[in-house]
């Protein structure tokens, strides 16, 4: 073994900034996208063409966007050095709620009802995240246990509420949040949301360059600055444009951006900001980091790792409120071992489970990452059981490739 | 205070310097059944150092934690500026002026400088989201006065060096304006160079008449820039005395036996 702590530490600042060092883009994350270009091109040769096409993206889109929205909260509770079993079984119980809610108890056909059972689903997915956070941060009960416990709790309850029978039809305009034949905004709502996007993009590097001016800071250089942007710009505009390739089948309707996943989208937002800009996101990150230091700075850990348990119910419960809607039926067995694709997600995205670092937009990726090769074995005929030996084996080479990048750089 | 007889005064205490910034009177902390700090009074002035001696385990750091509100004491009071003071949380110490360097430097590793040097005392913006720009040309500033060869202001600060961390630490302590600081143990981790640093620094802050308590197992460390030294044995106070009256072998003899040394040899 060569000794680390004596090898001379480059003197970055005082060089011109390489290539690799101008962009400021996170490489791993970069790495995660190829990977998952990788498995795009391999699937769509696989199978002769019918993985890159508009209407498997779509779907992949839509299938996508329960098991991702729950990763961006993910991300957060391994941060803090926790973990949260329990969100497949949370999810659940939560869409059986607002389906028994929805068909037994509330008037049916009332224009309300959706809104209600929906705003119901949600604060009780809350409270139940809540009350798992104040187990692990005020009673000390390990993260492990306590959502071990939920995930048991939760499921039985999703059963005992109706005795294990599924509950179905379900209101009309609340399908529309699964996605659906007509759960999608349109070509034209999707053009406005890509705009809102790109000039966001556009906002983002403008107000940036301008605040470091301000403090006469160093820019990155002009060049990188607009293909960062470029290529975002392009990324969206890609995006767009296969959303709205996709027809409503037999009429020439383009589909448009899917519901759950422009809430996929409204979600990873809210919470890259979250995690980024506010004092919460920051506080979560040094808790991560250093939980004695952050307590001795004065922040409130106990409160804030409630918090993160909080918002991952909360987000378990948009998710529920999407997979009931899309199967129109409140089943107790809706989001069975979820927790772990949603784990995997957040874990292949760059996560680290030792705490204190990772990133909601890796998350993302890495539900993508798995979300397709899902997509990709199902098209290829592959037997469920092969599905869960192939996810198994590419989760354990991720996060070991992951490590060793990551060993090598330090 | 001025009232009371000399004999009520912890010893080596000047009579004549006013109020003191900190008066810890009669601290007791217990943990289970154990008394890790049993009765302990210590004091200090504006513009003085205080070295707090004794081997490890014998109550300084937890003392020291008392005042910087990491743990709350069973019994006696703190006094700040001659004032009954409550000190329950960290945030109480800091309202309070009091800021403490670790031991450990009590970094989020993950985090960069100007996110440490702010931890729990943000800089936000009129959205009030965080004002990183803002954050990092203060961190820029204060960081520069300390160690102007330290520069990888942004970078996460396990990547850094020993003495780039602990100035870190340093900067946090000194950015808000304390008038009390705490030090445990601030060369333990340092070579002879940046130990120098750190000594000229405790005489500028000492100079601008902030009080310091200086934690140390070890008396070489402390005897050239403590005012007075206060040893402890086992969670009690040995006694206190002033450095212009005793030789270093005095206060080892006290770290080792837990006696005051016979003065006026």
């Amino acid at each position: 073994m060569t000794s680390v702590a004596h090898m001379p530490v480059p003197l970055r600042q005082s060089q011109a900034p390489g290539f690799k060092a101008a962009l400021e883009v996170d490489l791993r994350l970069l790495a995660m996208v190829l990977a998952v270009v990788a498995v795009w091109v391999g699937f769509d040769l696989l199978t002769g063409g019918i993985f890159l096409t508009a209407r498997n993206l779509w779907n992949l889109a839509v299938q996508t966007s329960v098991v991702g929205i729950m990763a961006t909260g993910m991300v957060l509770v391994i941060v803090t050095r926790h973990i949260d079993l329990s969100v497949g079984s949370i999810l659940g119980c939560v869409g059986m709620v607002m389906a028994v809610l929805q068909a037994h108890i509330l008037p049916v056909g009332a224009g309300w009802n959706w809104i209600v059972s929906v705003a119901a689903g949600l604060a009780l997915a809350g409270l139940i995240g809540a009350v798992q956070g104040w187990w692990v941060a005020y009673r000390g009960v390990p993260s492990f246990i306590v959502t071990l416990g939920g995930l048991l709790i939760f499921r039985g309850l999703a059963w005992s509420m109706t005795e294990g029978q599924t509950v179905a039809p379900l209101d009309e305009t609340f399908q529309l949040l699964g996605g659906g034949l007509l759960g999608s905004i349109g070509a034209v709502w999707s053009w406005v949301v890509g705009g809102v996007g790109i000039a966001a993009v556009i906002a983002k590097a403008i107000l940036g360059r301008r605040r470091r001016d301000a403090y006469g800071f160093m820019q990155r250089p002009i060049w990188a600055e607009l293909l960062v942007a470029g290529v975002a710009i392009m990324a969206i505009i890609g995006f767009i444009s296969v959303m709205n390739a996709y027809n409503r089948p037999r009429t020439e309707i383009a589909q448009g951006i899917p519901i759950p996943v422009l809430i996929l989208i409204a979600t990873a937002v809210l919470m890259s900001a979250l995690a980024k800009v506010t004092r919460f996101g920051r506080y979560v990150f040094a808790i991560g980091g250093n939980p004695e230091a952050s307590a001795l700075a004065g922040i409130n850990t106990r409160l804030v790792v409630l918090s993160v348990f909080a918002l991952m119910g909360l987000l378990a419960g948009i998710a529920g409120a999407i997979q009931t809607a899309r199967l129109n039926a409140g089943a107790n067995s809706t989001g069975e071992l979820l927790e772990l694709s949603v784990i995997a997600a957040a874990v292949i995205g760059g996560t680290s489970l030792a705490g204190g670092t990772g990133t909601i937009s890796g998350a993302i990726v890495g539900a993508v990452f798995m979300q397709s090769l899902q997509s990709g074995m199902v098209l290829l005929g592959l037997p469920t059981p092969m599905q869960n030996v192939v996810i198994g084996l590419v989760l354990v080479l991720a996060v070991w490739i992951d490590n060793s990048f990551q060993r090598r750089r330090l | 205070m001025i009232g009371l007889a000399m004999d009520d005064r912890p010893t080596g205490q000047p009579a004549d310097r006013g109020v003191p910034l900190v008066e810890m009177r009669n601290i007791s902390i217990q943990f289970g059944g154990i008394k890790a700090v049993d009765d302990v009074s210590v004091d200090l002035y504006p513009g003085e150092v205080v070295a707090l001696l004794g081997h490890n385990g014998a109550g300084k750091s937890t003392l020291i934690k008392i005042l910087s509100g990491a743990y709350r004491l069973s019994g006696g009071e703190i006094l700040i500026d001659g004032e009954p003071s409550v000190i329950q949380s960290p945030r109480d110490a800091k309202m309070l002026g009091i800021e403490t360097i670790y031991q450990t430097l009590a970094l989020a590793e993950n985090i960069d400088a100007p996110g440490n040097l702010f931890l729990g005392r943000e800089i936000t913006t009129r959205w009030g989201t965080l004002d990183d720009a803002a954050m990092e040309h203060a961190t820029r500033q204060a960081i520069a006065e300390l160690n102007p060869n330290f520069t990888r202001i942004k970078e996460p600060v396990k990547n850094l060096s020993g003495g780039q961390r602990q100035s870190v630490a340093i900067a946090r302590a000194l950015y808000f304006n304390a008038r009390i600081l705490i030090m445990d143990e601030p060369t333990a981790a340092l070579g002879p160079h940046e130990t120098r640093q750190v000594a000229d620094l405790i005489l500028r802050l000492k100079a601008k008449g902030i009080g310091i308590f200086l934690i140390s197992h070890d008396i070489h460390d402390v005897f050239d820039l403590a005012d007075r030294i206060s040893v402890m044995k086992n969670g009690k106070l040995v006694g206190t005395v002033r450095t212009t009256d005793v030789t270093q072998d005095d206060v080892l003899g006290m770290i080792i036996l837990g006696k005051r040394p016979t003065m006026g040899t």
